[in-house]
């Protein structure tokens, strides 16, 4: 009985383990982590072999050295030989890998050890203690709003929201939510449901009662913003804010960028976009639709006209497909599919076979638009395994209930066209799974199969997409990769008073990073004009709740059934109720107050 | 209001309130070692732990507030238990070798370990040693340092000088220089906010007494005395001496048995600074040279050396005056050894200032213009001060009152304002108005630049013009008032700034009172010996008088220059 009680508590120890390693706070000092590391390693040593029983004990030794600041540039020589020897001369995985790992750490983060050697001090910086707003690119407060939205002031946690973000409905719909990853509370049981408690935040708030923050004393400084996606809208709302007068170039007939014509209406219903785009514009932003920069005005004028320039045009266009018979007809492009959905143009794929090419949240998008553009079949047809995927789990699982089929391992090989040159079938080559790549992905190699055909009418490509940089590039502008390249603050090289940021800088990434972007540039585009604005709101945080943390479950948002939602273009994530926004806001462990987070105030208060 | 209950007593306080002012306010003081309120309230040490009857764990008194119908237990036996483990564990990684501690006696952590009958430790005790150049004006001992992190916000919020930051991670979490200089290579005003509101004795000012009984006790040195004004508003606050018994006489009388040959008062060069400053000020204003800029105080050396890292491109803005400290020290190494028929060198100055930057601004190279080695040898603080006279077994409350000597002894009430934040600016002002006028203000005429808030302004005629004055202390208000003046938000013609909050009365080297801000109290007691004076003008002291008539001729006359003045913009940092 004692024997399983401990072999239990064991296995219970291991995994509990295993989530504290998740919710490793920012700032640990990777050396140091390290040496812990290397400990557990020890522990798992059966003591059987010299390299990993003497060897490992050895490198603690020395990596205590270099973290007792005793360490010298040979401590470091004899930690890399010590671990080249083990890695070479040990018997099983629990030595050679543990020196691995010490290899990879010594080349990784170099830095580090070298400060603890010459410094004798970590580089391990405390600037933003908090593990989510460490994570979120835009560093919104999240602690603070959660605790408004769980005391039920959603107009405060949306305001709040709006310091560093003026995308609230959005983020609360649709954001990737890198800030659960850290997330503390995954010590205890899993990370809070953030996206989820905003989401309670921005439908439960009046959010046209809200008004305007008051703009600063107007500047009479114009800035030119290129595109009216997230990023470029971020940069224009602050702006405005402060003083400067923004007009916004999109080429499109409406405001959004992708998210409008690259997201989908059941993931995010147009009119929710609508509550971020007025408020935004209620600022006094100045739009002008249907101009296209290096079409219909040039960059210079845009230089000659405005005192800045904010270069925001996203990554509009796709990946070149280059298969045979790529050029089929009914080879459909997602940007073009999504763009057509976001045009509210009706899609219909009544009676049709579809095959979507992608393994990325974008693919599962065309899919499940097929789905619901009444498609017969639908199938996603990725070259590697599904747990490869790019996209969110939960966007291939809403997929597969809808009735969209996987094809994993299958690398497209060619479409089929039938006489009329419309596409028939994609064939298909069989991979096996392989060596990792350098991303820590297997590689897909070639199987010994034959090729397979899976019948397809319509085929979406979705294998990513590229930034349309080419009249930036002519006007002297540095790109790299098609991307545009800018210094740290978002400072096009060489070219005074041009900004960029976003998708078109960073390659496709996430709303949250473009609207990151945005408020980064709005802050140096300030600067640059001579200003040091801050950006603030007065908005009270309630107290933390002292109550104690025991380990709960967490509450995940639902969806409208798979067989009612495939139906219709309608939003399918259904917000928490009252009682579970209450009870998932109370699991916060308030991170902003309890821990170190409380050293500086437990957040900024203004930018 | 909020209804709970503490200790069983009911008690109504405002939304709000921490439950640590609650209960003390309920009549239950909770023990506590790194709070320091709106500073520090970051429940770090776990000591002001108290009980929350229902609750599985114990809270942070100081950092919580208190919620309608909680009931507080303060002192049950599990928060016991844990105050005193957690001392315990404090203990382990603090040399508690308390008997060399300049801290013994005044410590919250030495009476912490005695209230919680700490006889022995069951933890291995593991003790951080951190090198620490000995030259500095600021020692740190990293032995004693319990990470509470005071020193870290202190630096951060009041003086925005972010010297201090936290070091290391995990285990090792420590508190450091930030950006990993040594810290004669930041930007350190040594104003010594941080040792003052230091707990232990982790920080302190380089103790310089040995120094000066070595002079004491040679032969040949004759070792002359100053007493800064604020220092006589302190000294007899460890020796627990009342208000009526801490008298300026008995703290003279005092000095002299530590075996000084004369004894002598820093408001004496307090005037003189003010004869000098009162009419450069009035030279700057003809000249129009305070329309961009004002004319700046330059008495405080944290303040100067706060100019010269962060607004170096505005130090000729400083009044050329030097501070009262070095004005003293060039006069009696060079008027002074006249009189008394000496080589300067046989002349060993010591002075007794509020400050630790003093420590600094005695050995700068180029603010010594006497012809000896240093115009003022040695500086020490108020507390090296009282330490010394504990040394000499001096029992100040039944000594006699004393005078100072002649003739540097000698002050007016505008010199002992110098103590208090505001009083350089009316001790000047009031002499301006005579230099400009021929006439005395009244005494009383600038009360308006007085008070303890960080940054006052005012608007002063003198002889029809209006000086647009502002007064600042702390040098985050400092920096506050900087950039108003460099965004355009305000402009004025002449400005005091006192490094430490509340000027020197509140200075970095004044005794420590663990959670107590005394700079109000100390500067209301300067103001009343000012208000007692007969002499309450700096141009009226006669010592003064007779220095210009043999010695410096008239205020700013080229001797002056030479002797009382200083360009900052030289000085080594």
């Amino acid at each position: 009985m004692t024997e399983d009680r401990a072999a239990s508590t064991t296995k219970t120890m291991v995994q509990e383990f295993q989530q504290r390693i998740v919710a490793s706070p920012p700032g640990v000092c990777p050396v140091d982590l390290q040496l812990a590391f290397l400990k557990v390693c020890h522990a798992q040593s059966c003591g059987k072999c010299v390299p990993c029983r003497v060897g490992l004990g050895q490198l603690e030794f020395l990596l205590e050295e270099v973290m007792n600041n005793r360490g010298t540039m040979e401590t470091l020589d004899l930690i890399e030989s010590t671990a080249r020897n083990i890695e070479a001369s040990a018997d099983c995985a629990i030595g050679f890998d543990a020196a691995r790992i010490v290899l990879q750490g010594l080349e990784g983060f170099r830095d580090d050890f070298i400060s603890h050697v010459t410094n004798k001090r970590c580089l391990g910086a405390f600037e933003q203690p908090i593990p989510c707003v460490d994570r979120c690119p835009a560093h919104v407060d999240i602690p603070g709003y959660i605790a408004l939205t769980g005391a039920g002031h959603f107009e405060d946690a949306v305001r709040l929201i709006r310091k560093d973000n003026p995308f609230p409905t959005a983020c609360a719909l649709i954001c990737e939510h890198p800030c659960e990853e850290h997330c503390r509370r995954n010590m205890l049981d899993s990370s809070i449901n953030i996206r989820g408690l905003k989401r309670s935040a921005v439908d439960g708030a009046d959010l046209t009662s809200i008004p305007v923050p008051e703009k600063m004393p107007s500047t009479g400084k114009k800035v030119a913003i290129v595109g009216g996606g997230p990023s470029g809208l971020t940069a224009a709302y602050f702006l405005q804010l402060m003083g400067h007068q923004c007009t916004v170039f999109e080429e499109k007939p409406k405001l959004g960028g992708m998210l409008r014509y690259g997201i989908p209406n059941y993931r995010f219903p147009r009119e929710r976009l609508q509550e971020d785009l007025d408020y935004i514009l209620a600022t006094g932003v100045e739009v002008k639709h249907g101009v296209r920069i290096g079409r219909d005005v040039t960059l210079e004028e845009l230089e000659k006209d405005y005192d800045a320039v904010y270069i925001a045009i996203g990554a509009q266009t796709d990946k070149n497909f280059d298969i045979e018979g790529a050029d089929s007809e009914n080879v459909i492009s997602a940007v073009n599919l999504l763009r057509d959905v976001g045009l509210e143009k009706e899609i219909d794929f009544t009676g049709k076979k579809v095959a979507v090419i992608g393994g990325g949240n974008v693919a599962m998008d065309c899919a499940r638009t097929a789905v619901r553009a009444n498609a017969e079949t639908v199938s996603i047809v990725y070259r590697r395994q599904e747990k490869d995927m790019t996209a969110s789990p939960v966007e291939v699982r809403g997929a597969v209930e809808e009735g969209v089929e996987l094809y994993t391992l299958q690398a497209p090989l060619r479409v089929e066209a039938d006489e009329n040159g419309r596409a028939a079938a994609l064939w298909a080559q069989p991979q096996i799974s392989g060596l990792y790549d350098r991303n820590g992905r297997p590689k897909s190699n070639k199987a010994n199969k034959e090729p397979v055909r899976i019948p397809a009418d319509i085929i979406l490509v979705a294998i990513g997409q590229e930034i349309e940089s080419e009249y930036f590039e002519e006007c002297g502008i540095a790109t790299k990769w098609k991307r545009i390249v800018t210094d740290e603050s978002g400072r096009v090289s060489g070219r005074e008073g041009i900004f960029s940021g976003g998708d078109c800088v960073s390659g496709p990434a996430t709303v949250i990073k473009a609207i990151a972007a945005g408020k980064v540039a709005a802050a140096n585009i300030d600067e640059y004009l001579g200003f040091h604005h801050e950006i603030s709101v007065d908005v009270e945080i309630p107290e933390p709740l002292m109550n104690d943390k025991l380990p709960s479950g967490r509450i995940h948002l639902t969806e409208r059934e798979a067989s009612e939602r495939r139906n219709d273009f309608l939003g399918i994530e259904n917000c928490m109720s009252r009682e579970e926004t209450v009870q998932e806001a109370a699991r916060c462990l308030r991170c902003d107050h309890y821990g170190c987070g409380v050293l500086r105030g437990g957040r900024e208060l203004s930018w | 209001m909020v209804t709970a209950k503490i200790n069983g007593k009911e008690i109504q306080v405002p939304k709000g309130t921490t439950i640590l002012e609650a209960a003390e306010l309920a009549g239950y003081k909770i023990p506590r070692l790194c709070y320091l309120k709106e500073i520090n309230e970051i429940g770090a040490c776990r000591v002001c732990m108290v009980e929350i009857e229902g609750k599985k764990n114990l809270v942070a008194a100081c950092n919580n507030m208190i919620e309608e119908g909680m009931s507080i237990l303060t002192n049950s036996p599990k928060v016991q238990a844990a105050r005193k483990m957690n001392v315990e564990l404090i203990l382990s990684e603090h040399d508690y070798r308390c008997a060399t501690c300049v801290r013994n006696g005044n410590c919250n952590l030495q009476d912490l370990a005695k209230d919680y009958n700490i006889i022995d430790i069951p933890f291995k005790t593991v003790i951080e040693r951190q090198a620490w150049d000995p030259q500095l004006p600021l020692i740190r001992d990293g032995g004693k340092c319990i990470k509470c992190m005071r020193c870290v916000q202190v630096c951060e919020k009041i003086q925005t000088m972010n010297i201090w930051d936290i070091a290391g991670t995990g285990k090792r979490t420590g508190v450091g220089t930030a950006d990993m200089k040594p810290l004669a290579e930041t930007d350190c005003a040594y104003c010594g906010q941080c040792i003052t509101h230091c707990p232990t004795g982790a920080l302190r000012e380089r103790d310089d007494t040995e120094k000066v009984m070595d002079a004491i006790k040679d032969p040949d040195k004759i070792v002359i005395v100053q007493i800064a004004p604020a220092v006589r508003a302190a000294w007899g606050e460890h020796f627990g001496l009342s208000r009526d018994q801490a008298t300026v006489g008995r703290m003279v009388a005092a000095a002299r048995q530590i075996g000084f040959d004369y004894i002598f008062d820093t408001d004496f060069s307090a005037d003189l600074t003010i004869m000098e400053e009162a009419n450069e000020l009035l030279e700057r204003l003809s000249k129009g040279e305070t329309k961009e800029m004002p004319m700046f105080t330059s008495c405080c050396p944290g303040w100067v050396r706060f100019m010269k890292t962060q607004y170096p491109q505005d130090t000729d803005c400083l009044s050329t005056a030097k501070s009262p400290q070095q004005m003293f020290g060039a006069i009696a190494k060079t008027y002074y050894a006249n009189i008394l028929e000496v080589e300067p060198d046989q002349i060993f100055c010591v002075s007794i200032m509020p400050c630790t930057a003093k420590k600094y601004e005695c050995a700068v190279p180029q603010v010594n213009d006497s012809g000896a080695k240093a115009d003022v040898d040695i500086a020490l603080t108020t507390r090296e001060f009282v330490r010394m006279l504990r040394t000499a077994q001096v029992n100040a409350a039944t000594l006699e009152e004393e005078d100072f000597d002649e003739p540097l002894g000698l002050g007016t009430g505008a010199g002992v304002i110098f103590g208090a934040t505001g009083g350089v600016m009316e001790a000047a002002l009031r002499s301006a108005v005579y230099f400009a006028t021929g006439k005395n203000p009244r005494a009383d005429e600038f009360t308006i630049v007085r008070g303890q808030e960080g940054i006052r302004e005012a608007s002063v005629e003198i002889n029809g013009i209006t000086v647009r004055a502002a007064v600042a202390s702390g040098l985050g208000n400092a920096r506050k008032l900087m950039e108003r003046i460099h965004n355009k938000e305000a402009h004025y013609d002449f400005v005091e700034i006192m490094a430490c909050p509340g000027g020197c009365a509140g200075g970095g080297g004044q005794p420590i009172h663990d959670g107590q801000e005394l700079a109000g109290a100390r500067g209301r007691r300067l103001y009343a010996i000012d208000q007692a004076c007969e002499l309450r003008f700096s141009h009226e002291n006669p010592a003064i008088v007779r220095v210009y008539d043999k010695f410096l001729e008239k205020p700013l006359s080229p001797k002056a220059h030479t002797l009382l003045h200083t360009r900052q913009a030289d000085w080594e940092l």
